[in-house]
């Protein structure tokens, strides 16, 4: 099988609010590469700049924000920049978005029909008979029974997760290459969590998309993807395959999180939360946003980490927790 | 649904009552009755006459169950002035009133609603900002100098329109109103431009708030991830979202307009039922003030009544209930 | 002193309601100017008599054959007549000043009226709820439901005219404004934590909603307050000019305004046109004013 090539290469991106409390740079010099048929998770707490690395992608900013540098190149062309209606084109058909709370995210007044045949007859001049065939065979694959009743109904019809599939559905609807999944099942219940996930890995399989699944929640990320990516105050500070980050946390952060995890800690012992809270993203330290919070702080985290790789896995930090011999400048 | 339209209409039947009581009791209750209801130059015997006739002298309550049985049979008194049963002379001049008003809202509604999709789509921009101080200089604008201001423009100085009076009535499809012609539409224009100017303000104010309200919402940057234009997304998901205050409270104003084409018609000296109002206060001619106010309360009723049934037709959450 | 000093340092350090209005009002030049015209109005309406050369309704300085003169013509005995005169030879000018401060009396007069009631017996529903708030707020929907023109003319109709009985009718149809706001104000006031300690403190009631409740309401109030005052000058001046305002020896710019609409026709427009003017610099100004804190004070729109 030759190797998958690469679909989705964010370069030093940069998205930066100007405020009037000063410049939040919620997404900080971030570079990742996404291949085709990935499944990689971007995990983090809330005010990481994880969501904001989705809207940057689609070109979704709300003003004040910006994105200020960096490539964002998908199959080869760079989206920042792009003339409007080049983007509005590969918006839902090339590239889709799932995002938090269907219920905010559906609108209210009008029918799941409506907004699933429009979302096909912005891209492709079929005939409005085709659309609604389209539309009923995407609710069809995501699981909703009698799908052609549905269609006339309207989001607060539905239950929760049912409003997900549906917004999932929508996201089928022309085959994208890329889904960008943010926090998808965040607001449903656990066992509808489940549920979810496994549609959605057993949907990326079939039709050979990528998908990037936004999350805070590393225990539900851990099992649908392939590699993980770890941002916190804006940067990426821990990235590899699933496995190796899980089994060997490098980045303090990391290690601090799977320590969090109830799941993690056996019976019996306390839990170990990580103490303080995230820096508000105007107020961040120079060098490693991290340091107020970690145990093995010292003054060479007051400048920029340099960057650590074993294999597939890397890390920004002074002070992995991982021993490489290859330790690169960043 | 149906108990939905039940509900209303019995509370409706409720105001109306509440109404007619206040009413009954303002007409005979207090001040002198028979100043209010017996004309000023009647004879001694005339007015023993009609004191019993109306049951003057009997107690207050039997009273007011004569005075609603009369008013359930549409008998609100005779006019002094006319002397005609005084619900015929307010149905009679009831049309060119509704005429005047409902051209006047779609006036304030073909006008407003664009210019405040203009101001919420750019907020913050000098067009935003010249639009909304506009607004204010809307109502801000005294209506009834408002409307002496047009006719000396446009019928003194430039002679285009006519300054007062309805023009010819044609007919379509059965139905008579001075839009059908030429001479009625020229009448009409001056009379419908001045009414609809301080809805014209509201209009706006609401549409651009709404719209503003809207464009931050998550589905629109949904719809934007799908892909949609911006053309539909304005189109359908902002308009659809904003029509549901704008009806109900275009709805609302709709009755403070028919109340207010008083002035108009007093300007215009357009045959409504605002100028007789005037003129039956100018000449004490109550039984037309009272019939007057009993039409009027009955008219925003069912105003308001339609208003809740369009409500309830465009926002399928009340429509359609709760999840399945 | 003491009280007054605080209060200037608390504007000038801090995030005062009464701070936030005036910097509201500074930041935007529209805003400003329209509230340097207001006070130039409201010093024309108090100085008026001493500002103008004539009394308009001093029958005697009045001279029959200097009626319907165009503006910028002189009198006979030498009076110039800056906008004219109207049909009975009374100088515009010094009519649009009397006029104004009718006006402007009888609309802050009734406006702050249906403000102390308004407010009250918002307060009162609010404090108390139950039975009391629903038959306040049902009388306030009812009051708020009809148009305050009607309402006007019907009292008006009743009560005949007078300038006691024009204020009585524009309080009426006002109060019902104040007391819907103040209300949601003081629903969110009550829940507070200084309520609570005034109760347990054993403070009397009059007194916690006076002293304690009454002042954190104040802001929004104030911004109905003055969109009200525009609101009842201009209902007063559509009274007047339809003939039931206020009677011929009050006379205010809207009666002034109706005295010109005969001689329209002929062309004589400066009778109607320049009270008319008057009437909407003064209430647009207030609105442009009042508008403006009302988006400053609104925690949703405030940031521009």
């Amino acid at each position: 099988m030759s190797s998958p090539e690469i679909l989705l290469d964010v370069a030093h991106l940069s998205t930066h609010f100007e405020t009037r409390r000063g410049v939040m740079k919620a997404v900080d010099d971030i570079s990742f590469r996404i291949h085709e048929r990935e499944i990689v998770g971007l995990v983090g707490e809330s005010g990481s700049g994880k969501s904001i690395t989705g809207f940057s992608i689609l070109g979704l900013l709300d003003p004040p924000g910006r994105i200020v540098t960096g490539s964002i190149r998908f199959k080869g062309q760079d989206l920042v920049g792009l003339p409007a209606a080049q983007m509005r084109a590969l918006r839902g058909k090339r590239i889709a978005m799932i995002f938090q709370d269907p219920m905010m995210t559906l609108n209210p007044v009008l029918s799941i029909g409506t907004q699933m045949m429009e979302t096909v007859l912005a891209h492709d001049k079929v005939s409005r008979a085709e659309a609604r065939q389209r539309s009923r065979d995407a609710l069809g694959m995501v699981g909703i029974a009698s799908p052609e009743e549905r269609l006339d109904a309207y989001p607060h019809q539905f239950s929760g997760g049912m409003r997900q599939r549906v917004a999932i559905a929508i996201a089928l609807l022309h085959r994208p290459d890329l889904i960008i999944a943010d926090e998808p099942t965040t607001a449903l219940d656990v066992t509808i969590q489940s549920q979810i996930l496994f549609e959605v890995k057993r949907l990326a399989r079939e039709f050979n998309m990528a998908l990037i699944w936004i999350s805070h929640d590393l225990g539900v990320v851990a099992g649908l993807v392939s590699r993980i990516m770890v941002m916190y105050a804006g940067r990426i500070v821990e990235a590899g395959p699933v496995s190796s980050v899980l089994d060997q946390p490098a980045h303090p952060y990391t290690a601090g999180l799977l320590a969090a995890i109830p799941a993690m800690t056996p019976k019996g012992m306390p839990l170990q939360p990580i103490p303080g809270m995230a820096p508000a993203p105007n107020l961040r330290p120079a060098g490693c946003a991290f340091q107020d919070r970690c145990r093995h702080a010292d003054a060479a985290c007051q400048s920029t980490p340099p960057t650590g790789m074993l294999g597939e896995q890397y890390w920004q930090c002074a002070h992995p927790l991982i021993h490489t011999s290859h330790k690169e400048p960043a | 649904m149906s108990v939905f339209i039940i509900r209303r209409l019995l509370q409706s039947l409720a105001v109306l009552s509440v109404t007619a009581l206040l009413v009954f009791l303002g007409v005979y209750a207090i001040g002198d009755p028979t100043e209010m209801l017996i004309a000023p130059d009647a004879s001694a015997a005339e007015r023993l006459q009609v004191i019993t006739s109306l049951g003057l002298d009997k107690p207050l309550w039997q009273q007011f169950m004569h005075f609603v049985w009369n008013a359930l049979h549409g008998d609100l008194g005779r006019s002094f002035v006319f002397n005609q049963p005084s619900i015929s002379l307010i149905l009679q001049r009831l049309p060119a009133t509704l005429e005047l008003t409902l051209v006047a809202l779609l006036l304030a509604l073909g006008l407003g609603i664009p210019l405040g999709l203009i101001s919420g789509l750019k907020p913050g921009s000098r067009l935003d900002a010249g639009i909304m101080t506009g607004s204010i200089f809307g109502f801000s604008l005294p209506s009834f100098w408002q409307g002496m201001m047009l006719i000396m423009v446009f019928s003194v100085w430039l002679g285009w329109l006519p300054s007062t009076g309805r023009g010819e009535i044609g007919s379509f499809l059965g139905i008579h109103s001075s839009l059908f012609t030429l001479d009625g539409l020229s009448h009409l224009i001056l009379p419908a431009v001045n009414l609809s100017l301080f809805k014209l303000s509201l209009v706006i104010r609401l549409t651009r708030s709404g719209v503003r309200e809207t464009m931050s919402l998550d589905f629109i940057k949904f719809a934007r991830a799908r892909g949609l234009s911006e053309a539909r997304i304005v189109g359908v998901h902002v308009l659809k979202n904003i029509m549901i205050p704008l009806i109900t409270v275009v709805g609302m104003e709709l009755g403070s307009m028919l109340a207010f084409a008083v002035v108009t018609e007093s300007i215009f000296a357009w045959p409504g039922i605002g100028k007789l109002l005037i003129n039956s206060i100018m000449r004490l001619d109550r039984p037309v003030v009272v019939a007057y106010l009993l039409v009027i309360v009955t008219l925003f009723i069912l105003i308001n009544l339609l208003v809740d049934l369009l409500y309830s037709l465009i926002d399928p959450r009340i429509r359609l209930g709760g999840q399945r | 002193m003491k009280p007054a000093l605080s209060w200037f340092a608390r504007l000038r350090n801090g995030n005062t309601p009464s701070g936030r209005m005036l910097a509201g009002i500074l930041a935007s030049p529209l805003a400003t100017l329209s509230a340097c015209v207001c006070l130039l109005l409201l010093f024309a309406a108090l100085c008026g008599p001493f500002l103008v050369a004539q009394n308009p309704y001093d029958l005697a300085a009045l001279n029959i054959l200097d009626s319907k003169l165009p503006p910028g013509s002189s009198g006979f005995e030498g009076a110039n007549y800056w906008l004219g005169t109207d049909g009975q030879g009374r100088d515009m000018l010094s009519a649009m000043v009397y006029g104004l401060r009718t006006s402007i009396g009888v609309g802050v007069f009734s406006g702050v009226l249906a403000m102390a009631v308004g407010t009250l017996l918002g307060l009162i529903a609010a404090y108390f709820g139950g039975r009391l708030d629903s038959l306040i707020m049902r009388s306030v929907d009812l009051m708020l439901g009809l148009p305050t023109i009607l309402v006007a003319l019907m009292l008006l109709a009743v009560l005949g005219q007078g300038v006691g009985k024009v204020i009585f009718a524009l309080t009426l149809v006002q109060w019902a404004h104040f007391a819907r706001t103040v209300r949601s104000a003081a629903l969110v006031e009550k829940q507070k934590d200084y309520v609570e300690a005034a109760i347990t403190l054993g403070i009397s009631t009059p007194r916690i909603l006076l002293r304690h409740l009454l002042p954190n309401c104040l802001p929004p109030v104030i911004v109905v307050g003055m969109l009200q005052v525009a609101s009842a000058i201009s209902a007063e001046a559509t009274l007047s000019f339809l003939g039931i305002g206020l009677p011929i020896t009050e006379p205010s710019l809207g009666l002034l305004i109706a005295n010109g609409y005969e001689t329209l026709m002929s062309g004589e427009y400066w009778i109607s046109f320049y009270p008319g003017m008057l009437l909407l610099v003064l209430v647009f100004n207030i609105n442009i004013v009042g508008d403006r804190v009302r988006e400053v004070l609104n925690p949703r729109t405030g940031e521009r």
